[in-house]
């Protein structure tokens, strides 16, 4: 089984060169951590930045230099800012390549819920709606149940969606699924020490396990 | 085409009860903490608020919900202000929350005489109900409008008398949508210089879209989540 950390970096994994990558609030955030230093990414931070960098060191931060978390961050040499209008204008023009976010809900045919849960979390969706509805490449991090310990790749959402058959991958503490075009969670590979039975049980939604399934290499 | 005005109050002296502001800010980042505590100090209520957050409860419109005088806030994310979640499960505060591209984008809109946009952020969500839905090269796209607002209150960080504004790193985010936005545009500055002195190459908001711009004096510049690295 994987750690938080463990997820961020089988999800590194999928990050490839040249790519520009929007990471969301949460285990997303950890990807950072984890990308190859062989391969040339940027990350954009949907608050107008492109050429995230790690945090500041002690004294040097800045509150005009945040994430899309507000967190202070630090700007990349190469790095551009912009108004908020043009940033959600690259992510609907799909100029990002790939999105990586949290979800509460997954159903099997792609549908996300993420941001609220009614009469108990009246949040706010963010910029997570116009991610997910318009990024052609999205991978869910997530955990596998929830804290009732209930599954969270389900047959349908029960919480208000965020968006319909947008994601296409899912990465949690027990597996790497692809979400098929046609429905349903193909398993990919096993955490290490996780059974195809110990995944089978934590998926409520259509679960398709072909061949022999591989632990995952992290 | 001087554009200066002497503080906040006297900015902010003509808001009246009821109306509409637009504010800009990414969380604390970009906030026009001036103006804000001008609002508080006149008392002014009953107002709409379009922001993408709304604040936490000691600094941003946080301060302005506790004194009871926002209406209803349109934002995309209000986490992070007990006071905010008090009064809205309470049902004293109406809240809109949208998309944040689409918030963007319908100030965008309003700033370049576009009535409306389509968007295909929140198609098959509660946030397309009763709204117009066109079907583009087979993708769905909601319909929506661009915003009005008496006032739009930004924050740059060098502006010169003629209204010019630059903003500097990610501070710029709603502050530049929102700037063009408004009725009436207020812009609050770190640096007020006169004409000459900011590089027309480098200006992000003309000066055409502001009205009234000052300096602001003592900024807190307060940081939400102050995150730091370890030196190796």
């Amino acid at each position: 089984m994987l750690d938080k950390e463990g997820i961020a970096k089988r999800i590194a994994k999928e990050i490839k060169d040249g790519y520009y990558v929007n990471l969301g609030i949460g285990i997303p955030t950890l990807v950072a951590n984890y990308i190859p230093e062989n391969i040339d990414v940027v990350l954009q931070s949907e608050n107008g930045l492109l050429g995230m960098g790690p945090f500041p060191f002690e004294g040097e931060e800045d509150a005009d230099i945040i994430n899309a978390g507000k967190q202070t961050i630090t700007m990349l040499p190469g790095s551009a800012v912009f108004d908020s209008a043009m940033s959600f204008g690259m992510i609907r023009a799909k100029k990002v390549n790939l999105t990586i976010l949290g979800a509460m809900e997954v159903s099997e045919n792609g549908d996300i819920a993420n941001w609220k849960i009614p009469g108990k979390m009246v949040k706010g969706m963010g910029g997570a709606m116009d991610l997910v509805a318009s990024a052609e490449n999205i991978i869910v991090a997530m955990q596998h149940v929830n804290k009732a310990g209930e599954s969270k790749l389900l047959p349908n959402c029960t919480l208000p969606l965020t968006g319909v058959n947008c994601v296409k991958k899912i990465v949690t503490e027990l597996a790497v699924l692809d979400v098929l075009p046609e429905g349903g969670f193909k398993l990919l590979e096993r955490a290490p020490g996780v059974s195809v039975e110990e995944i089978r049980k934590a998926t409520a939604g259509k679960l398709i396990i072909e061949g022999d399934i591989p632990e995952m290499i992290i | 085409m001087n554009k200066t005005v002497s503080n906040a109050d006297e900015a902010v002296s003509d808001i009246q009860d009821g109306m509409t502001l637009m504010m800009g800010g990414f969380g604390m980042s970009g906030l026009p903490e001036k103006c804000i505590a001008a609002l508080v100090k006149k008392g002014v209520k009953d107002l709409t608020c379009i922001s993408n957050n709304a604040g936490v409860d000691d600094f941003g419109i946080g301060l302005m919900l506790k004194q009871r005088q926002v209406k209803k806030m349109i934002s995309s994310y209000v986490g992070e202000n007990a006071e905010f979640e008090r009064q809205l499960l309470s049902g004293e505060l109406e809240v809109e929350l949208i998309p944040q591209g689409t918030l963007a984008t319908r100030c965008m809109a309003a700033g370049y005489g576009m009535p409306a946009i389509f968007t295909p952020a929140g198609i098959g969500t509660e946030v397309a109900i009763g709204k117009e839905i066109r079907n583009f090269n087979g993708k769905e796209y909601l319909m929506e409008m661009a915003f009005e607002a008496d006032f739009a209150i930004v924050k740059a960080w060098k502006g010169d008398t003629m209204g010019n504004l630059i903003y500097r790193a990610t501070a710029r985010n709603f502050n530049a949508v929102m700037a063009m936005a408004g009725k009436i545009t207020i812009a609050e500055v770190e640096e007020l210089v006169e004409p000459g002195e900011l590089d027309p190459n480098f200006i992000h908001t003309p000066g055409i879209y502001v009205h009234r711009i000052f300096q602001g004096v003592n900024y807190e510049k307060r940081i939400e989540q102050r995150t730091v690295r370890k030196r190796t």
